[in-house]
This record gives structure tokens, C-alpha cells and sequence, in this order.
């Protein structure tokens, strides 16, 4: 008896080695971890409870019958992240490359379906050489098995991918449908076709890196959501960001102890927007003022920072913020903008995560780039985001909402539940100085009249007061109890029952 | 007494003045320019006028436009503060012809006071001590010889004309002194076509000293102690104290009656400086008297008690001065930090930008120790180009020198700016230099010490557990929050350890923490410290104790543990459970970008054009491109010879600060 219990603890030994020790320090050379090693970091000690860890393939082509060794190059199981549960998967790249193999995928499908039975998130963890060429069309096969079992649980449970190490080919697909990829620098990448392929086919020269490293996919193509320094810092980051996600789609969003006071002042705030309307301004700073204890996980930091996205927790409890950012292109909306934020919102509305919307938009950018690749459809994708959103709403404009863009920006007319408004902002078609000059075209010739005409224009319409008088904005408040205006608010939309009509799903422009 | 007096000043010093005007009962106006609007001194006075744009000279130093703000409010007086009009004769007579006081001495005093020449010459007859020297045709080597002798050596051998040390010689002996005179009038010959020579005693180890003197206009002078004021960077003063680590009471006695003496000799009437150099053996000459408040008043006013702006407004009402010699007692030790808006890892360059964050520590007057901060800004303000980048005067006061450099470490530890660059970092190493903690400092300690610039502080190996232990109980906080948010499993919740391990500044510690309702005792590398306070999560100052001792640590949450800020150095800390420190060490150390040939935007700006094209040899020194920061044009040039191998940013593009303009082979 001793001796099979005994056999047990030898198996599992054996397959917690994975490719062997000669592999694992080629990993760790490359300053990778293993796929153990890092679902430890990644989950609460001691929490991990592996499954399937004697999971061997079945294929007999190309001598594979005479390898097959435990665990199939990925291990799966569940743990918790600060006591709350998530499913996770991690590719061994010891192991046979960390190939997808039907098992392989098999192994990744059974805990995806146990995810969204239990209500837990999916975590990701990739780092595979790709489809295991030696199973054909059975590899193919297991791919879409994930892939479908992705589409199912979007919007269902919070998927994550964590890139670690190769993702190339049909691989992509996978975390290209999850809800957030994070890279690490410098050791991982994602390309559907990689650099040898692209030479051949184009003649084009480019390494890896710049094909498809972390930097390409936060700043240029906006694939990774956010992009670390080692495995170390990116798992520990996950963690982070999993604290503010609730566990499936019908859960509230998490609530953390928090040592701010819901009515602090911040006096500096009320000096935050510039006197001179065209001097830009760190909308982050509002950010870092108003919500608990300064912490802000930013989404998409390097892609179109124009717009800026990301959580914050407001008495504890998450919420996301969509904040236009005055620093960069004058925090216009343009196409890039557009599609960062609306797939935002679609996530925090799946997720019940409550909208804080801060507006400072002077309108959309224009010009044939913007025309000719569709921003007509892709600054749609904004407004329709908001407009079915049915999670509580609220806005706080703070200086500049001109035009359409003002009505794309969570306005009270696609049902925001409150919207404030700073006494600095300017609720208008669109500036002064445009409309004067559509208004007042025959006497563009005189400076002195245009400039009076300006004037007069900026003194009726260059304040929130217009809206407000015709309830489009709820209430004019003081910037330095923006906080306590917020939480209040808040507080008083978590009640908030709202509904779509039944339809099998929308049409979204995409 | 005046029922009303304006302020022709900004910043802190008009809000200083504002300050002591109110406490007797006084109204104050404010005058400010375009880009004061809503400055504090503004916000602070009772009235306020607005005198002019942005740029001083059409604004704050515009002699017509202040005396007009006077008429319109009806101020009966008018304090100068320092810099702007303070020293300005024309103004004093101004006020004069408008029968209006002015806060400070009569327009003669200014006058024989301002200019070097008429200055020295009116301290000699007065019988105060003068650098001793010739000036004028020296015949020979013999009589250089002959004139080295009767002033004493060291002697330094100059060229009239000369400048930036060209044709100066310092000379120990006769031979010296010979040969100093030969080579020095050959090379100013050459150089400048004048073999003029002077002759000077030459101050080793100079220090500057200078005395605060308060007289009346009926005759009366009084000498208030000495303030040293050797740290200087550029001639700009950075840390000022009172008394001087060094001065005797017999030095200081002949000091003061001297500076006494040269006030009274103009019949100055107020309060006013008289600086010296003093050398080495305590030998002190005078240099020059500044006819106004001098920035760094108040550690005098810290360790006398006096009121040094009321004094002058009283003797400006012609009032008899109520303090005799005898009531002067110089009381405990007080330090002064200059705090400026530059960037000290970037040779001081001056930053502008708004202040996202200014928590000065609170101020305190208790009896064996005080706080005071003199600031002119507030948080959510914006620091101009247009005016002296000090924004604040940080004093403490304590009873002994060394008591009043600790409470100045941990003023400072406790001062919060952000969103601008400031000299914090390097105002705490000099306090911690032992070189001035010792007082053995002279004017040459900051180009002496810090050669190369400013590049940071490391924390001594003792203060490092200290601040190990501090941070271990912090972070377990931050997890015990963590492992306690809702939608936990229940009974399978997450255990926070009580084993951590530690990694700052290069070194690893294992530490354990066991805490309790007060505190944490954790053991650091087998030492064992007492840690306690009520930080928690979010609040950006820590302000803890360990062993008893305060440590207060400007704090900020990183993946993985926090950047710290403490006496100067900033410290990014990892806190780790011992597995996560293990696995943690198997990652690569990236090294940051060679960016030694790279060209680095060093602010925020636009590029107004580049000077220079792909492929183009540059010299050392060369203008490489302009970029224009708060409209102002900056020359970016090449730091050494190179050829340009790429170019990043064109005219017009908007660059952040580090931004790579340009790279060379």
C-alpha cells in the first residue's frame, strides 16, 4: 500500500519537472519561468489545485508514440487570487515546445468549461511554439475548441491572457478574443504569420520583435492591453487587476476595504483646467484625485492617448473610467480613440462595472485619414458602446464637449444616469471662434465685428449653463468635491435596474 | 501707526509681509501682474491691484505703475520686500515726492551702499575691516614683493582687466610673489592689453558671514547676531543658518559693532545686511551692505524673537527703537532651506509646471523646537518662468545645531511637492554631508562636494534596515487589505505570511514581521526593530517610527512593494514572500538604454528647428536644435564630437521630457 502511494508522489514528480531540468534552465536562460512557476506567482500560495497532470497525448505519427510525456505541455487547474477563484492554464514550452496538441487543447477546453459553469475567470498563460504539427488537422481541430469555448464565456466569465513567449499563427486567436493580453518585454511576441513567412511573401525584413513584440502590440496595432518588464512584475499586475474584476457576469463588481474619506476635498482641483480654453492639462490628474487612495489600472496606456481608459475603485468598489485627455491631440476622438474606448465600455457594461465618463472633447478630428478608413463607423462604435450600455452612467464634464462629440461622451441623451459639469465647461455645437464664422459669414471681412460676434457667441453658449437649463446636465459642481459628488452619486445608482430591449444580440458597426 | 501699507513685491516675502502687517492690525494691498492673478500673496492681502503683464520689468519693477496702484488703495507705506524695487533709490525718492513712507532705509543709505566702489571706501573710514589691497600701477617685482608683505600672504595677483581667472595668481611667499607678478602682468598683457596689476589678500577658506543690523532714524543701532550663509551653488544661496558653527563671541562682538558702525555712518534707518568674508583663522572683511530684508531673515527672527518686518515698519513710523544691544540674546540655532524649482538630477535646470502636489509639514512653534515655512505657492498653482524659481524658505529651530539639522531632515522627509522638479533630494544630502554637519562648510562646499553635479543619495547600510523593517510592516498592510476583498472563497481564504524578503539600493534582507494592535516588531537580517504608526494604504507620507525614532517616508505603490523618498534618496523597495524573491531573482536585470548618444529632450516643449542633418559631423558644444518651453527658446548642443546618425523630431512636434531627439554613431 505504502508503495503505490509512494508511486503517486513519484509520478507527480516527474511530471512537475516537465521537459527536464536541462529545459527548465534553458527557460529560466532566457529569462522565462515555467509555466509551474509562474501559475505559483500568479495564484494565492499553496492555492493551486492541478488537474489532468497525467494527461498524455494519443498520437503515434512521426515516432511521437515513444514521447509522451505527463501533462502534455500545458498545466491546468484552478487556484484563488486573493481568495476568490480563477481557472488557469499554462503552456509549458519545456514540454514539447508547449505545442497545442488535441490533449493539449483538450486539457485547456475542460477547464474553460468548469470556468463558466463555476462563474470563475479564465487566465491564460501563453507560451507555445504553436499548432503540433505531428497530430495535422487534430491540432487545427483543438484550436477551435478553444477558440469556440472563448466566444461562449466572453461576456460570461473575465478572460485573460498573459503572453509569455511565442504566440504565432492560429494561436493568436485565442487571446485575441479574451478581454485583456498583457506582454512581457522584450521575451514574448504574437503574429499570424511570422518573420520568415513575411519575407518570402513580401520581401519584407523585420525581426520578431518588431513584427510582433510587446512594444508593437501596446503602442502600434493595440492587440496587448499593457506590456511589463519580466513574468514576475506582468503575474504580479494580473493579480492586481483581477482585484478589480467581478468573478462572472452576474456578480457585482468586487468591494476592497479602502482607507480613503468618500468627502475629500481637493482644492487644487478647481485650478486644474487651464484660463486660456486652448492650454492642454493632465486629465490623469483628475483621475489620481478622485478615486480611492490615488490607484488607477490603466487600460491601453500607449495606444491612442488621446482617450485614456482603465479602473479606479470608488468606496472600495470598481469602476471604469473613460476620460478624453486634453494632452494629447486635444483629446479629439478619432478612429484609434474610438475603438480603445468603445471596446472598453462593452467590457465594464458586461461585467456590471458602473461608468465614469470625463469629458473634455473639442470634437472629432478630421480629415481624409480619419475619412477615408471609416471613421464614420469606428467613432459609431463609441456612441453605440454607451448608448447600450445599461450599467449606472455618470459624467463629469470638465471643460470642452462641442458637437457630436459631446453627445458620443456618455451625454444625458444616451441615457447617462447623472451628468455633472464643471463651471468651466462649455457645452456647445461647437467654439466660439467656428461658429461666429458659419454664423456670421458676411461679416468675416471684419475683424472688429467677428471679434464682438465671438464674444457675444462665447457669452451665451461657452458654459454649461445652457444645458444645464434644458436638464441635459443634472447639476454644475465644484471641481474640488468632484469625489464627493462621484461617490454619492454612485451610491445612489447601485439600485440601478435597466434593460434593453429582447433582440439575439445587436448589430454593432464593427 | 500706518492704517494701511502695499506690499510692491510677490511670493512668499509679500505674503511674509502680509503676515506681520495683519498681526498689528495694518491693511495690506497686494500688487500683482498677469500671471499672479491667482497667487497667494494676492489671495492673502486685503486689496490687490493688478500693476501689468507677466515680465517683471513691465510690472513689479515698474516704478510708475506701483505708485499708482498707491494713489487709487491710499497706502501710507509701502514695503519693499527684497530684489525688485527694494534697492532701488528712485523708488525710495518717488515715494518721497508723494509723501508716502517707505518700509526700509533712507534713499541716501541706498544709494552710498550700492555701488562697490563708494561702499568700501565709506566701510574703511568707518573702521571696518576691508579685504586688504592695491590697486594700481606696481611698479616691479620688488614692490609686489614689498606689498605681498604688508598685507600678509596668501596674496592673490591679479590683472585689472582680467576675468574668469585669466592672468590671477596665488602666491605663499616672496618667490611667489615674484614670479606671480611677472607671469601675470606678461599674460595680461598679452590677453588684454593692460599689464595693470592688483594685489589682494587672499581669503583661504572663505566663509559668508553676514550680520543683521536694525537701526531707527534717531541714532539708535542694534546688531541682531550672524547668519552663515556658505552654502551657496552659483552664488545663489541654497542653506542659510543662524548662529554660525564657527564665529566666537569676541569675533562676533567686532563683527557686529563694525556693521553697527558702517550703518550709522550713512544714518541708515532700518533693518539691514552687512556681509563679510571671513577666513579661515576668523579674519573678517567686509563685502557689502544690502540695504533691505535679505531672504533669509527669518532664522535671525528664530533665534532672536524678533520681528524683523515689524521692527522696520515701526522705524519707518518713525518710531524709537525699543530693543537695546543688551536685549539681544541669540536663543538655540535655526536652519534655513532654500526650496527651488529646479531639477537637481539635471544640473539644476530650472522647472516649471504646475504644483500637483504641495504639502509643506505643518508648522510649529513649541519651546524646544519650531517649524516654520515661508512659501508664497499652493497646490493646484502654477510656477512661471517669469520670477525666481524659490518656492518656499523651510526653517527649523531647535536649541542645539545638531537638534535643528535633524528636525530639518525630517522637514524635509515630510514635504511633499510634485508635478514640478525641486531640490529636496539634494538639500537632504547636504544636511546629511558631514561636512556640514560637522560646520567645518565654505563657500566652495557644493563645487567642491558635488563636482559632477547631483546624481542622487545612497543611503548608509544603517539606515537601510531601518527603512527594510518599515517597509515589510507597511506592505503586509497593503496584503492583509488585499486578501479581504469581497467574493472570497469562504474558509479557503489567503494566508498572509509573516516571512518576507526585501530588496532595496542592491542588497537583499530576510525579514519576518509579527504584528499587533500597536505595530510590527520584525526582525531584518537578524536585527530586530520596533516599527509603529497608522499608515495605511493611500496615504502618500508614512509617518512612522522605528525604535522609537521618527521615519517619515514618502511612499508610493509599486507592482510588488513601493517607491520610497527618504533623506534625499529614492528608493524603489521590493517586498516579496521568500518564494516570490526566489523566482524574482531568475529574471534578467535589463539595463536601461545607453542614451550617452542620444540627445534626450530635457523638458517639455516644441521644436522650433533643427540645426543639424543625418550624417553631419558635429562639434562638441555645437547648437544641435531649439525647442521652446513656455516661450522660451532653449539651445540644445552637442555634449561631445559625433556624427548624427538619425533624427527623431522635426519643427513643431511637441516632445515629453526624455524624448530621443536625435542619435549619433
Amino acid at each position: 500500500m505504502t508503495d503505490i502511494l509512494q508511486q503517486l508522489e513519484e509520478r507527480r514528480e516527474a511530471a512537475r519537472l516537465g521537459g527536464g531540468q536541462k529545459r527548465i534552465d534553458a527557460q529560466h536562460s532566457k529569462g522565462k519561468l515555467t509555466a509551474r512557476e509562474r501559475i505559483e506567482l500568479l495564484l494565492d500560495e499553496g492555492s493551486f489545485e492541478e488537474y489532468d497532470m497525467f494527461v498524455a497525448h494519443r498520437c503515434i505519427d512521426f515516432g511521437m508514440q515513444d514521447n509522451r510525456p505527463y501533462g502534455d505541455g500545458v498545466v491546468t487547474g484552478w487556484g484563488t487570487i486573493n481568495g476568490r477563484q480563477v481557472y488557469v492554464f499554462s503552456q509549458d514550452f519545456t514540454v514539447l515546445g508547449g505545442s497545442v496538441s488535441a490533449t493539449h487543447a483538450q486539457k485547456i477546453c475542460k477547464i474553460m468549461d468548469m470556468a463558466m459553469q463555476n462563474g470563475a475567470p479564465v487566465i491564460g498563460i501563453n507560451d507555445s511554439g504553436g499548432a503540433r504539427i505531428q497530430e495535422g488537422v487534430d491540432s487545427l481541430a483543438g484550436y477551435g475548441e478553444v477558440f469556440q469555448r472563448n466566444i461562449e464565456a466572453s461576456g460570461v466569465v473575465p478572460q485573460i491572457s498573459v503572453i509569455m513567449g511565442p504566440c504565432a499563427g492560429g494561436a493568436v486567436y485565442s487571446p485575441a478574443m479574451t478581454d485583456f493580453i498583457f506582454m512581457v518585454k522584450d521575451s514574448s511576441y504574437m503574429f499570424v504569420t511570422g518573420p520568415d513567412v513575411v519575407k518570402t511573401v513580401t520581401n519584407e525584413q523585420v525581426t520578431a520583435e518588431e513584427l510582433g513584440g510587446a512594444s508593437t502590440h501596446t503602442k502600434k496595432s493595440s492587440v496587448a492591453d499593457a506590456a511589463f518588464e519580466n513574468d514576475v512584475e506582468a503575474l504580479a499586475e494580473v493579480r492586481r487587476l483581477v482585484d478589480f474584476l467581478p468573478l462572472n457576469n452576474q456578480q457585482k463588481p468586487p468591494v476592497r476595504p479602502f482607507f480613503d474619506d468618500v468627502d475629500r476635498v481637493e482644492d487644487s482641483l478647481d485650478t486644474l483646467v487651464p484660463e486660456n480654453p486652448n492650454m492642454p492639462y493632465d486629465m490623469k490628474e483628475l483621475i489620481h484625485k478622485i478615486g480611492d487612495e490615488g490607484d488607477f489600472y490603466e487600460i491601453q496606456e500607449d495606444f491612442a492617448k488621446n482617450i485614456i481608459t482603465g479602473f479606479i475603485r470608488l468606496e472600495g468598489q470598481t469602476v471604469g473610467v473613460v476620460a478624453n485627455q486634453p494632452m494629447v491631440l486635444a483629446g479629439c476622438l478619432d478612429i484609434d480613440s474610438s475603438r480603445k474606448a468603445a471596446r472598453f465600455v462593452r467590457f465594464c457594461d458586461a461585467f456590471e462595472i458602473p461608468l465614469l465618463t470625463l469629458v473634455d472633447v473639442p470634437g472629432f478630428l478630421p480629415g481624409t485619414g480619419q475619412e477615408y478608413r471609416g471613421v464614420i463607423k469606428h467613432g459609431a462604435k463609441l456612441l453605440f458602446a454607451y448608448g447600450e450600455a445599461t450599467v449606472p452612467k455618470v459624467t463629469v464634464i470638465t471643460r470642452k464637449a462641442y458637437g457630436g462629440a459631446y453627445v458620443v461622451m456618455s451625454s444625458k441623451h444616451l441615457r447617462g444616469d447623472i451628468n455633472y459639469a464643471w463651471p468651466t465647461s462649455e457645452v456647445a455645437v461647437m467654439g466660439a471662434k467656428g461658429a461666429t464664422e458659419i454664423l456670421y459669414r458676411s461679416e468675416l471681412g471684419d475683424e472688429e465685428k467677428i471679434a464682438a460676434r465671438t464674444a457675444e457667441y462665447e457669452d451665451r453658449f461657452a458654459n454649461p449653463f445652457v444645458a444645464a437649463e434644458r436638464g441635459f446636465i443634472d447639476e454644475v459642481i465644484q471641481p474640488r468635491s468632484t469625489r464627493k459628488r462621484l461617490c454619492r452619486a454612485f451610491a445612489g445608482l447601485r439600485g440601478k435596474q435597466r434593460k434593453m430591449p429582447w433582440k439575439k444580440h445587436d448589430n454593432i458597426p464593427l | 501707526m500706518f492704517k494701511k501699507i502695499l506690499i510692491a513685491n510677490r511670493g512668499e516675502i509679500a505674503c511674509r509681509v502680509i503676515k506681520t502687517a495683519r498681526k498689528m492690525g495694518i491693511a495690506t494691498v497686494a500688487i500683482y501682474s498677469d500671471a499672479d492673478k491667482h497667487a497667494l500673496h494676492v489671495e492673502m492681502a486685503d486689496e490687490a491691484v493688478h500693476i501689468g503683464p507677466a515680465p517683471a520689468n513691465q510690472s513689479y519693477i515698474v516704478i510708475e505703475n506701483v505708485m499708482k496702484a498707491i494713489r487709487e488703495t491710499g497706502a501710507e507705506a509701502v514695503h519693499p520686500g527684497y530684489g525688485f524695487l527694494s534697492e532701488n533709490a528712485k523708488f525710495a525718492e518717488a515715494l518721497e515726492a508723494e509723501g508716502v513712507a517707505f518700509i526700509g532705509p533712507p534713499k541716501g543709505a541706498i544709494e552710498a551702499m550700492g555701488d562697490k566702489i563708494t561702499s568700501k571706501k565709506i566701510a574703511q573710514e568707518a573702521g571696518v575691516s576691508t579685504v586688504p589691497g592695491v590697486m594700481g600701477l606696481i611698479e616691479d617685482a620688488d614692490e609686489a614683493v614689498k606689498i605681498s608683505q604688508e598685507i600678509g600672504y596668501p596674496v592673490m595677483i591679479k590683472a585689472s582687466a582680467g576675468g574668469g581667472g585669466k592672468g590671477m595668481r596665488i602666491a605663499w611667499n616672496d618667490e611667489e610673489a615674484r614670479e606671480g607678478f611677472q607671469s601675470s602682468k606678461n599674460e595680461a598683457a598679452s590677453s588684454f592689453g593692460d599689464d595693470r596689476i592688483f594685489i589682494e589678500k587672499f581669503v583661504t577658506q572663505p566663509r559668508h558671514i553676514e550680520i543683521q543690523v536694525l537701526c531707527d532714524s534717531h541714532g539708535n543701532g542694534i546688531y541682531l547676531g550672524e547668519r552663515e550663509c556658505s552654502i551657496q551653488r552659483r552664488n545663489q544661496k541654497v542653506i542659510e543658518e543662524a548662529p554660525s558653527p564657527f564665529l566666537d563671541e569676541a569675533t562676533r562682538k567686532a563683527m557686529g559693532e563694525q556693521a553697527v558702525a558702517l550703518a550709522q555712518a550713512v544714518d541708515y534707518a532700518s533693518a539691514g545686511t552687512v556681509e563679510f568674508i571671513v577666513d579661515g583663522e576668523k579674519n573678517f572683511y567686509f563685502l557689502e551692505m544690502n540695504t533691505r530684508l535679505q531672504v533669509e531673515h527669518p532664522v535671525t527672527e528664530l533665534i532672536t524673537g524678533v520681528d524683523l518686518v515689524e521692527q522696520m515698519i515701526r522705524v519707518a513710523n518713525g518710531e524709537v527703537l525699543q530693543l537695546s544691544q543688551d536685549d539681544i540674546q541669540l536663543n538655540g540655532w535655526a536652519m534655513e532651506s532654500r526650496l527651488y524649482a529646479e531639477d537637481p538630477y539635471r544640473g539644476f535646470l530650472p522647472s516649471i509646471g504646475r504644483l500637483t502636489r504641495y504639502r509643506p509639514p505643518a508648522e510649529v512653534a513649541e519651546a524646544k523646537r519650531a517649524v516654520r515655512n515661508d512659501t508664497g505657492v499652493f497646490e493646484g498653482g502654477e510656477i512661471s518662468i517669469y520670477y525666481d524659481p524659490m518656492i518656499a524658505k523651510l526653517c527649523t529651530w531647535a536649541p542645539d545645531r545638531d537638534t535643528a539639522i535633524e528636525e530639518m531632515r525630517i522637514a524635509l522627509d515630510s514635504f511633499e511637492v510634485e508635478g514640478i522638479g525641486h531640490n529636496i533630494p539634494f538639500l537632504a544630502a547636504v544636511y546629511d554631508h558631514p561636512k556640514f554637519t560637522s560646520g567645518e562648510m565654505t563657500t566652495a562646499f557644493i563645487a567642491e562636494e558635488y563636482p559632477d553635479g547631483f546624481e542622487g543619495v545612497t543611503l548608509p547600510k544603517a539606515e537601510l534596515g531601518r527603512v527594510a523593517a518599515a517597509a515589510v510592516a507597511m506592505y503586509r498592510v497593503c496584503e492583509i487589505r488585499r486578501a479581504r476583498i469581497s467574493g472570497r472563497m469562504g474558509n479557503h481564504e489567503r494566508h498572509v505570511g509573516q516571512d518576507w524578503v526585501v530588496t532595496l539600493q542592491g542588497e537583499t534582507y530576510e525579514a519576518r514581521v509579527e504584528a499587533d494592535r500597536e505595530g510590527a516588531t520584525v526582525d531584518v537580517d537578524g536585527q530586530t526593530y520596533r516599527v509603529e504608526g497608522d499608515w495605511t494604504p493611500g496615504q502618500s507620507l508614512a509617518r512612522m517610527s522605528v525604535d522609537g525614532a521618527p521615519l517619515v517616508l514618502k511612499t508610493d505603490l509599486i507592482s510588488a512593494g513601493f517607491r520610497l523618498r527618504y533623506r534625499g534618496a529614492d528608493l524603489k523597495v521590493n517586498v516579496r514572500t521568500p518564494r516570490q524573491a526566489e523566482l524574482a531573482a531568475l529574471m534578467p536585470e535589463k539595463l536601461p538604454p545607453d542614451t550617452s548618444k542620444m540627445l534626450l529632450c530635457p523638458m517639455p516643449g516644441m521644436i522650433v528647428k533643427v540645426d543639424v542633418e543625418v550624417g553631419q559631423e558635429v562639434q562638441e558644444g555645437q547648437a544641435l536644435c531649439t525647442v521652446e518651453a513656455m516661450k522660451m527658446e532653449n539651445i540644445l548642443r552637442a555634449e561631445r564630437t559625433g556624427i548624427v546618425l538619425q533624427i527623431n523630431a522635426g519643427a513643431g512636434d511637441s516632445l515629453a521630457v526624455d524624448d530621443v531627439i536625435m542619435e549619433f554613431e
